[in-house]
C-alpha cells in the first residue's frame, strides 16, 4: 500500500454548474431554487408595489375597501390523495392564501387544464369535490376556463384558482411586521400532507393511516383575529414546510427566530414516516396548518382562541423572534444543542400540491 | 417513537456529555468515517457540546462524494440515450458531472427515476421490455446486498434490459490509506455501523493493530455517537487500540452472513478509482465475469469527456479529515446545496452540505 499512496491533495471538482439551462423540478419545490427564480427572472420584469409584499397574495386598495388577491396552481400527483383530492386542495388552497392576508374570502375563479383521456368519472369527483369545499368555505366560484391538451401533454389535470377577499378594518397582517420579543404559534401537528401524499407514490408505497391535512383556515383565523386584531404575520407551511416558511419571514422582517424542538407538535406515525423516509419534519408540506407571529402579549388569547375552534384544537407557541442573527432561523433541539434550521434547498419531492 | 427516542434522550446525553468532559484529559482527534454519523453530528449539534480538546474530523464516508467523475460522465451519457430508463437514489441526480448533473438530463427529456430500492428498478426492467434500465449502484458495503440481490433477481427473470453501473466503495481499504498516508492526524476511529451490520467488524481488527488505533464501531443516533466517542477516548486515554462494538444492538462480529453471501456471488474485489483521490487499490466492488451481461460498465461503450476541476474546492482535504468545509474560501458562496462545486456539498451525507446546512454561524 505504501508505494501505492493515494493522492488526497489531488482532490478538486469538476466545473461548476453555476446556473441551470433549463428549468428543474426543484426549481418549483417551494425552497431556495424557487426563490431564485422568483427573485432573479420573475419580480424584476414586474416590479410594482403589489407584488413586492411578497405575501401569500396581494393587498390591494380599492376606494374604501381593502382586498386580497390571490392565485395559484395545482398540479399535485396523484390527483386523489389520503384526506383529500387536487380538487379540494385548489379551493382550500387559495382560500388560505386569502385567509393569510387576514382576509374573509368571497369569490374564486377556476381554470381546469384536462389532458385527453382523463375518465370524466374523475373530473366528476373532482369538480364535484372543489363545489363540497367551496360550499363548506363559503365562497362563491364565480367564473372559470376549461382547456383539454393532448395526451401525454398532462397529468390527468392541472388547476389553477384565483380568489379575492375583503380585509376588515384595523387587521393588517404583513411579514415584515414579525418583531424582536414575538411568539411563534402553530395550530396543530406538522407535515401530514407531504406524507399522506409520499405514502401513495409509485415506488414508495407503504401503509399508513396518515391523511393529508387540506382544510380551510379562515374560519379559525377569524377567531384569532376577533380576539387579537393586531397579529403581525400569518403563514400558512405549505411548500418547503415550517422551515422555509419561517425564513422567509425571517428574511423579509429581518429578524431571527428561535424554535423548540420539543414543543413543535408531529404526530407519532409521520414522525416514524419521517424516519423511515430520511425527511425533516420541519420541510414537509402541510396544506391545513397556520404560522401566527403575535405580540407576547397576544400570545395567551391568540392560543386560547386557536384551541377553543376545531382546526386548532393541538396549538402551540413554537418559538420566539429575536433580534440576533437576523435571518436565521435557529432550533434547540431536544438534548439541548442548537442548530440553524435552513430553508429548503432544492425538494425533498416533487409535485406535492 | 419506541427505538429512537430513547436515543435522543435529554438525561442520557447530558450524563455522557459529563462523562466524555472528566474522562478527556489531553486534546485527541478522532474522525466519524460515516457522513451518516457527520450529518447526526452536525445536525443534533453534538460538535459544539464536546470538550474542546476532543476535534472531530470527518471522513470519506459519503458514497456520493467520492464516485468518480469519469463514472458520473458515464451515467450522464448512458441516461441521455432514447432507450435508456436510467434509475438512481435521489442525491446522485445533483452531482455535477464534467458538463451535466443527472438533473439536467431529466430536464432535457432523458428517463430519470428516482427509486428507493434497486428492486423498484428490477421491477421497471420488467414492466418495459422495449427499454435498457439501468441502476446506478452507488454505496458502501451497506448498500450492495440489495444490489446484489437485483441482479440475482434479474437473472432469475431472465431480464436482458437490466444492468447495474457499480460504483461501490469499501470501507476498511480507505481507514488503511487515510492512516498511511503522512498528513495524517486522526488517532481514533468511529466505524459505521451499518456497514458493520452487513459486514460485521472482524476485518477491522488487523487494522488497529497495524496502525495502532481504537475503532469503536458506532451507530447513528445521539446517545450512540456519544457512547462511540466516549469509548474511543477510554481507549485513547489508556493507551489501547482494540476494536470495539457500541452498535452491539444491530452489529454482530461475523455481520449478517446472508448480506454477505448475496455479495459474493455477485460481486468481486477490485481497484476503485476515488473521485479526486485517486486509485486505492481492492477499496471497490465490481460485478463478476458471469454476471457480465448485467454490467453496465461493459454493456454501453461510452466516451466520456475529461475536465480540468476548479481550484478553489477543497473537498479532498475535507474528505480526508484534514480541513474543515468552512475553511473553504467557497464555502456558502461560490458553493452551496443550490450550486455546488463539489459533491460533499450536494450529498445528504456530505460534510459540506451538514456544516451548511445546520451550522453556518457556529463556523462563519
Amino acid at each position: 500500500m505504501a508505494d501505492e499512496q493515494p493522492d488526497f491533495e489531488g482532490f478538486s471538482c469538476p466545473l461548476p454548474i453555476a446556473r441551470y439551462g433549463q428549468v428543474l423540478l426543484a426549481h418549483g419545490g417551494g425552497g431556495k431554487l424557487t426563490h431564485e427564480l422568483i427573485e432573479k427572472l420573475i419580480l424584476p420584469e414586474f416590479r410594482n408595489p403589489g407584488l413586492e409584499q411578497m405575501h401569500d397574495g396581494a393587498m390591494l386598495t380599492i376606494g374604501a375597501e381593502r382586498l386580497a388577491f390571490s392565485t395559484d396552481s395545482y398540479v399535485v400527483h396523484p390527483l386523489f390523495f389520503p384526506g383529500g383530492d387536487i380538487g379540494e386542495l385548489a379551493v382550500n388552497g387559495t382560500v388560505n392564501d386569502l385567509a393569510m392576508c387576514g382576509a374573509r374570502p368571497l369569490f374564486l375563479s377556476s381554470a381546469l387544464i384536462i389532458e385527453e383521456g382523463l375518465p370524466v368519472d374523475d373530473l366528476w369527483r373532482i369538480v364535484h369535490s372543489m363545489r363540497e369545499a367551496a360550499r363548506s368555505a363559503g365562497v362563491m366560484l364565480v367564473t372559470g376556463d376549461t382547456k383539454v391538451v393532448d395526451r401525454g401533454k398532462g397529468d390527468g389535470v392541472f388547476v389553477t384558482t384565483s380568489g379575492i377577499g375583503i380585509i376588515p378594518p384595523g387587521v393588517d397582517i404583513n411579514p415584515r411586521h414579525a418583531r424582536p420579543g414575538d411568539a411563534i404559534l402553530i395550530n396543530g401537528p406538522i407535515a401530514q400532507h407531504g406524507i399522506a401524499i409520499m405514502s401513495v407514490r409509485e415506488g414508495l408505497q407503504f401503509s399508513t393511516a396518515i391523511e393529508s391535512d387540506t382544510v380551510a383556515l379562515h374560519g379559525l383565523v377569524e377567531g384569532m383575529l376577533a380576539v387579537a386584531p393586531g397579529i403581525h404575520v400569518l403563514r400558512d407551511p405549505t411548500r418547503g414546510g415550517v422551515a422555509s416558511t419561517l425564513n422567509e419571514i425571517a428574511g423579509q422582517a429581518g429578524v431571527g427566530m428561535t424554535i423548540h424542538e420539543t414543543r413543535i407538535p408531529v404526530d407519532e406515525e409521520v414522525r416514524g414516516a419521517c424516519e423511515l423516509l430520511g425527511f425533516d419534519p420541519l420541510y414537509v408540506a402541510n396544506e391545513g396548518k397556520v404560522i401566527a407571529i403575535v405580540a407576547r402579549e397576544d400570545a395567551e388569547p391568540v392560543l386560547a382562541a386557536m384551541r377553543a375552534h376545531p382546526l386548532g384544537t393541538r396549538a402551540a407557541v413554537i418559538g420566539e423572534v429575536t433580534a440576533e442573527s437576523p435571518g436565521v432561523v435557529t432550533m434547540r433541539s431536544s438534548i439541548g444543542s442548537t442548530r440553524i434550521v435552513d430553508m429548503l434547498s432544492g425538494e425533498q419531492l416533487p409535485r406535492i400540491c | 417513537m419506541k427505538f429512537v427516542d430513547e436515543y435522543r434522550d435529554h438525561e442520557i446525553v447530558q450524563n455522557l456529555l459529563q462523562a466524555i468532559h472528566a474522562e478527556t484529559t489531553r486534546p485527541w482527534t478522532i474522525m466519524e468515517i460515516c457522513g451518516g454519523q457527520t450529518h447526526a453530528i452536525v445536525r443534533h449539534g453534538l460538535d459544539t457540546l464536546l470538550p474542546s480538546d476532543l476535534t472531530l474530523v470527518h471522513g470519506p464516508g459519503c458514497p456520493v462524494c467520492v464516485t468518480p467523475l469519469a463514472l458520473i460522465d458515464k451515467a450522464v451519457a448512458i441516461a441521455s440515450l432514447p432507450d435508456v430508463i436510467f434509475a438512481s437514489f435521489g442525491d446522485m441526480l445533483r452531482v455535477p458531472g464534467s458538463e451535466r448533473d443527472l438533473l439536467s438530463v431529466k430536464a432535457g427529456g432523458g428517463d430519470i427515476r428516482v427509486v428507493y430500492s434497486p428492486l423498484d428498478a428490477v421491477a421497471l426492467a420488467r414492466r418495459n421490455p422495449g427499454k435498457r434500465v439501468v441502476f446506478f449502484a452507488v454505496g458502501f458495503e451497506t448498500t450492495a446486498p440489495a444490489n446484489a440481490m437485483a441482479v440475482l433477481q434479474a437473472e432469475r427473470e431472465s431480464l436482458g434490459n437490466f444492468t447495474v453501473l457499480s460504483a461501490h466503495v469499501l470501507v476498511p481499504p480507505a481507514i488503511a490509506a487515510l492512516l498511511s498516508s503522512p498528513a495524517n492526524r486522526v488517532q481514533g476511529f468511529l466505524a459505521a455501523g451499518h456497514v458493520c451490520a452487513v459486514m460485521g467488524y472482524e476485518e477491522y481488527i488487523p487494522l488497529a493493530e497495524r496502525f495502532r488505533v481504537p475503532i469503536v464501531v458506532t451507530g447513528f443516533e445521539p446517545v450512540d455517537i456519544l457512547q462511540g466517542i466516549r469509548m474511543t477516548v477510554q481507549q485513547l486515554e489508556h493507551g489501547r487500540f482494540e476494536v470495539e462494538n457500541q452498535y452491539a444492538r444491530i452489529v454482530r462480529r461475523e455481520g449478517n452472513p446472508a448480506a454477505r453471501n448475496a455479495i459474493d456471488r455477485v460481486f468481486r474485489v477490485i481497484d476503485r478509482q476515488w473521485r479526486g483521490i485517486g486509485t486505492i487499490p481492492l477499496s471497490g466492488y465490481g460485478l463478476r465475469p458471469e454476471f457480465r451481461r448485467f454490467d453496465a460498465d461493459e454493456q454501453f461503450a461510452v466516451q466520456h469527456i475529461l475536465t480540468r476541476e476548479p481550484e478553489i474546492c477543497i473537498a479532498g482535504s475535507v474528505l480526508q479529515g484534514l480541513r474543515k468545509p468552512h475553511e473553504c474560501e467557497a464555502f456558502g458562496l461560490q458553493c452551496t446545496p443550490e450550486h455546488p462545486l463539489g459533491a460533499p456539498m450536494v450529498s445528504s451525507e456530505g460534510s459540506c452540505a451538514a456544516y451548511f446546512r445546520y451550522s453556518r454561524t457556529h463556523h462563519g
